[in-house]
């Protein structure tokens, strides 16, 4: 690297520490904005410090290319709603992803253009980076189609899908290596450009709605790896820190959310869940339900001792969180305790939920993870299921037949009542039915989640 | 091999476990943050965009691929840093409260 700019390479080093600070200080909710803050310098600086080297030219496209970017950035980021999370990393990551294959895309042409000799390694971190980003880009879109059910949501699959994408890898991976061994014609490149982009949109196919969230961490490491490939390319440090700590925290946070919900990496890949449920699902719709209403809810609730409630994504989509406080405030004030248990994959992001009843104003403390809370609903009198679905789905625990059969679930049959507030006896994203509905014991709310639960509080001043 | 590869290459082995262990400690509560955090972060390719887009050797057909990298990796950057910290904000509107 140039001895010229001392400034520029200091910026890098503050850069690459304000990272990996960042992450640190995001492990507590007490630090988790200083967290921000510090990701927010590095990249600052590293912007700043890339716009100073004496490699960088011209400007002006690139002060207005960044302004037509945050320009579109902001409004993303504050018009969508809070439900919408998962959905909106997933468009943003498929940018970020672009970025880095178009990055690699121009890297190859000026090499052609200048005619520079390339070493292998340099080529090969350079097809790395190009063909994890491009097929990041399309998963990412395909991820946010099926978030947003513009796709259809269910897995899709069909015989050999597994074969074909082996094939259609092996053979972008084989120009890659052409590509690194010698100069290669021209329409080389571009076929590799469309193999990667094409892998993208099959890989995500064959997986289902419920396995979103590991599949965005799990892109968010490979956006990662493209970042250091570029860096070892364009001979970048800074971009080879953050990159690589990115890849291995993204690659992290996946496998502890399979682990969540029992399943292997494989399985999430190439397992294409939920391909039985469909006879479930016939067999299911005819057997009889209890249903009540929200003064017999009121009534039940008023007078219990101890309330767990189970959040889910159907609460998020009813936007019932605020509501949701004024039950607990209500019910609280009367002397019940009440509990929230949040399952690691309730909602469709790790910590949604958390992030949902933070916003509503319900006390962190109040908040328990399934390890801790399983145990305590042998002694709830009601647990409330607010549109979640399959992480209560008993089937989990003893039926082997059941896509979902060995995911660890909240256990809210042992709970003396439980009363499900759901829309319908539609199954839910795993698309998946759920045996629990029809217990004895179960009380089954229909209606919108946040309109239902408003009336159990109206009627709560009413049970005696 | 080079001395500066050797010295890229060290700074790879030593970053990955960083990652895996600066993670490994974040509490579940934190989780949605945290990936739209990395997201923000995985989009510091910004930098390899900027070169690109800058350097005075790139031909047309780089310049303008390097320009639309820019604009893409500044909305992953913006929104990613934005909806963190509004997830955030949450989070530290009831800390008083307690």
């Amino acid at each position: 690297m140039s001895e010229a700019g001392g400034v520029w390479q200091a910026a890098y080093i503050v850069a690459a520490l304000s990272v990996v600070l960042s992450l640190k200080w995001l492990s507590s909710p007490v630090t988790a904005r200083r967290g921000v803050l510090s990701g927010e310098i590095g990249l600052l600086l590293a912007v700043v410090g890339t716009l100073l080297r004496h490699e960088v030219i011209s400007y002006e496209w690139i002060l207005i290319s960044m302004a037509v970017g945050a320009g579109i950035g902001a409004p993303l980021a504050y018009l969508m709603p809070m439900t919408a999370v998962p959905q909106l990393t997933a468009l943003s990551h498929a940018f970020g992803a672009l970025a880095a294959a178009l990055v690699g895309t121009a890297e190859y042409y000026r090499y052609a253009a200048t005619g520079t000799p390339v070493t292998g390694f340099t080529m090969g971190a350079l097809v790395i980076e190009t063909v994890l980003g491009y097929l990041t880009c399309t998963a990412s879109v395909m991820a946010f189609g099926k978030l947003q059910e513009i796709v259809p949501t269910r897995p899709m699959t069909y015989r050999g899908q597994n074969v074909v994408n082996l094939v259609l890898l092996a053979i972008a991976v084989g120009l890659g290596v052409w590509m690194i061994v010698e100069p290669t014609p021209a329409w080389v490149f571009p076929a590799f450009t469309g193999l990667s982009l094409l892998f993208g949109v099959l890989l995500i196919l064959p997986i289902g709605g419920g396995d979103m969230p590991t599949v965005i961490a799990l892109l968010n490491s490979y956006a990662g790896a493209a970042c250091a490939a570029m860096g070892f390319a364009l001979e970048n440090r800074l971009l080879i820190i953050a990159g690589a700590v990115n890849a291995a925290s993204g690659f992290i946070l996946s496998v502890i959310m399979c682990k969540a919900m029992n399943r292997s990496f494989a399985n999430v890949l190439f397992g294409a869940f939920g391909q039985v449920q469909t006879t479930n699902a016939v067999a299911a719709s005819t057997k009889p339900v209890r249903s009540a209403t929200p003064e017999d809810a009121a009534q039940i609730l008023g007078s219990a001792r101890k309330v767990i409630v189970v959040p889910g994504y159907g609460m998020a989509v009813a936007q019932a969180q605020h509501k949701l406080r004024e039950l607990t405030d209500a019910l609280t004030k009367r002397g019940v305790e009440v509990q929230f248990a949040i399952h690691p994959v309730a909602g469709r992001m790790p910590g949604h939920m958390n992030v949902l009843l933070a916003e509503a104003d319900i006390p962190y403390d109040k908040l328990h993870e399934m390890e801790d809370i399983n145990p305590d609903f042998a002694e709830a009198d009601v647990a409330l299921v607010i549109g979640a679905n399959d992480v209560v789905n008993p089937a989990a625990r003893h039926d082997v037949n059941s896509p979902i059969y060995g995911m660890p679930i909240l256990d809210v049959d042992k709970a003396h009542t439980v009363m499900v507030i759901k829309r319908s006896m539609n199954p839910g994203f795993a698309g998946i039915d759920n045996e629990l509905y029809y217990m004895d014991r179960t009380l089954m709310l229909f209606g919108d989640a946040k309109s239902f639960v408003g009336e159990i509080v109206k009627e709560l001043p009413a049970v005696a | 091999m080079s001395n500066d590869l050797e010295v890229s290459l060290y700074v790879l082995v030593l970053a990955v476990p960083l990652g895996l262990e600066l993670v490994r400690r974040v509490s579940p509560l934190l989780h949605t943050p945290l990936m739209s955090l990395t997201n923000a972060i995985s989009a510091i390719s910004v930098v390899g965009a900027i070169l690109i887009a800058g350097a005075g050797d790139s031909p047309e057909l780089s310049k303008v691929l390097g320009c639309i990298a820019v604009v893409s990796s500044t909305i992953n950057i913006v929104s990613g840093f934005l909806i963190t910290d509004r997830m955030l904000k949450m989070f530290r509107k009831k800390e008083p409260a307690k």
